[in-house]
């Protein structure tokens, strides 16, 4: 079990929270906003591209922080496969929180579209105009966006696993306010 | 939280049970999202398949306006435009304008004479980075108010049932003027001749921050020539796009840009109503055409001319077609750039 105090910090811990809104919201717009005709696509879509740079930022900023102050151990009784499961699992929404902003924002620059943010601002292209890498990059969003939701809802999955199951402290090491598990000693 | 930790008498399949509901409920909210559950909802999927010509699918062209021929030159601008938006493209000056002449068919090979619709897709850039894009065809009126209708005007187009045309037009009495225009309305023996019409209308904000819902059009210089669909059928499949090059290569051809304001009552919302004759119109600048180049290494050939491509000044409207557009054409230019070797360039091959 992970003992009092192992917990990731608060910047931690605020940060986690903050992207799951922010990736929660993008993956369900990004799979309503190809679904529909209807006005509410360009409103989707006005949302979709600047907050999917704020995620890229903040993935960043995490990245950073994470490789700052690293992350609680694991249980020492969690068995081995669940434990790589958890490492490569990690390791994958990393990747795809930095990457799929970046494959967004590179297809749209091969498709010669300006990339526009909130208020008219907007960003250089990242890539040449190209028909075969406007192709590639767009059919890796596509799909990569379904396999981040899939990770997501392994990750609500296993969280809830050791919340419930397990009551091993890994969830509350990120839960965003202390919990009944953590404050039990002083009771 | 607290309770579920006091409470050891949980069994672990009870808490299997719940995270499995809670996976499901979100796996099932995502779907529900993506309209699986809605086979009703107006897709771009659907709207695209419903192009689809007896021909069969264009590969690696356009699913709409699928035969064009690209040009580019400039538009110049004459200051008037400021009246009406902040935007760059108004201030006085000359911008690089990019675009492609085109029929309103999904057939890339259709005959030049077999198609009523003609159309212009043009981009302006300015030196901000900024870039409008804009679509437009030669019709006075939309034959449809929504985008649902214009689903429903494919669906009976391409019906075997004879009354089919007859049923839609009874549905959709807004279709009686772009219809009258279809059968009645002079036919041109060019590209340069045409009246090009936005029909959308848009929303145009000027520097104290006054917004004003306008459409506009693109009026030729060139006198319009009336020749009979059966004298245009004679000219051969490409006739258009022979006439246009050569007639640029002879000069430059121009347009009149003209945005007309509409009054607070005016239909903004419905492309298929005509504003009326006297609103306030404002010219505000020319478009020069100065160089065509076929499509297949054109300029044009990768340029989704989406009308929701706008700069700072101007915004959508009340109108529902342009985020329909929009939606529709980028379903368009992701299947035509993975179709490229559907429609292979020249140019690597015919460079010495």
């Amino acid at each position: 079990m992970i003992g009092a105090g192992q917990r990731f910090t608060p910047l931690q811990r605020l940060l986690h929270w903050l992207m799951a809104v922010c990736i929660l919201t993008m993956l369900f717009i990004g799979v309503g906003m190809v679904s529909t005709v209807m006005p509410k696509y360009l409103m989707l879509v006005s949302i979709h591209k600047p907050l999917g740079i704020a995620i890229l930022v903040l993935a960043l900023v995490r990245l950073v922080v994470r490789l700052r102050y690293g992350a609680p151990p694991l249980p020492a009784d969690l068995p081995e496969p669940m434990k790589l499961g958890a490492q490569l699992s990690h390791y994958a929404l990393y990747i795809l929180m930095i990457g799929m902003p970046l494959l967004g924002w590179g297809m749209l620059s091969a498709a010669a579209y300006p990339v526009v943010l909130f208020g008219g601002a907007h960003l250089p292209a990242i890539l040449p105009q190209s028909d075969s890498l406007h192709t590639l990059l767009w059919d890796a969003h596509f799909y990569l966006a379904y396999v981040f939701f899939a990770l997501v809802l392994l990750h609500i999955a296993a969280a809830l696993f050791h919340a419930f199951v397990r009551r091993d402290g890994v969830f509350d090491a990120m839960a965003p306010v202390p919990t009944h598990y953590e404050i039990a000693p002083a009771e | 939280m607290a309770q579920l930790h006091q409470s050891p008498a949980r069994s672990v399949f009870g808490s299997l049970v719940l995270i499995a509901v809670i996976i499901a409920g979100g796996a099932a909210a995502f779907a529900f999202t993506g309209g699986w559950f809605s086979p009703q909802r107006l897709t771009p999927d659907k709207m695209v398949d419903a192009l689809t010509p007896p021909t069969g699918e264009p590969l690696g062209h356009r699913r709409n306006h699928a035969k064009g021929i690209c040009f580019t030159g400039v538009f110049d601008a004459n200051g008037a435009g400021t009246a009406l938006s902040h935007a760059q493209v108004f201030t006085r000056g000359q911008y690089p304008a990019l675009g492609r002449f085109n029929l309103g068919t999904a057939d890339p090979n259709a005959a030049d004479a077999t198609v009523r619709v003609r159309g212009m897709g043009l981009q302006i850039s300015t030196p901000d980075g900024q870039e409008w894009r804009s679509a437009m065809v030669n019709p006075p009126v939309f034959p449809v108010s929504t985008p649902q209708g214009f689903y429903e005007l494919l669906l009976a187009s391409a019906s075997k049932d004879p009354d089919a045309m007859k049923t839609f037009a009874a549905a959709h009495p807004e279709f009686a003027p772009f219809g009258a225009w279809a059968t009645k309305g002079p036919w041109t023996g060019s590209y340069a001749e045409e009246r090009y019409n936005g029909l959308n209308s848009f929303v145009f904000t000027d520097s104290s921050g006054v917004e004003h819902t306008v459409r506009w059009s693109l009026l030729p210089a060139a006198q319009p020539v009336s020749v009979s669909p059966d004298d245009l059928a004679k000219r051969g499949p490409d006739f258009l796009e022979q006439e246009i090059t050569e007639r640029v290569r002879g000069g430059p051809q121009r347009w009149t840009m003209v945005v007309t304001v509409a009054n607070s009552a005016d239909p903004t919302a419905d492309p298929s109503k005509a504003w009326p004759e006297d609103r306030r119109t404002v010219e505000v600048g020319t478009l020069t055409v100065q160089q065509i180049e076929p499509e297949r290494d054109g300029p044009c050939r990768d340029i989704n001319f989406d009308p929701t491509v706008l700069p700072s000044g101007i915004r959508t409207s009340d109108d529902p077609f342009p985020a329909a557009r929009s939606s529709v054409y980028a379903k368009s230019y992701d299947l035509r750039t993975a179709e490229a070797k559907d429609y292979p360039r020249t140019a690597m091959e015919a460079k010495p």
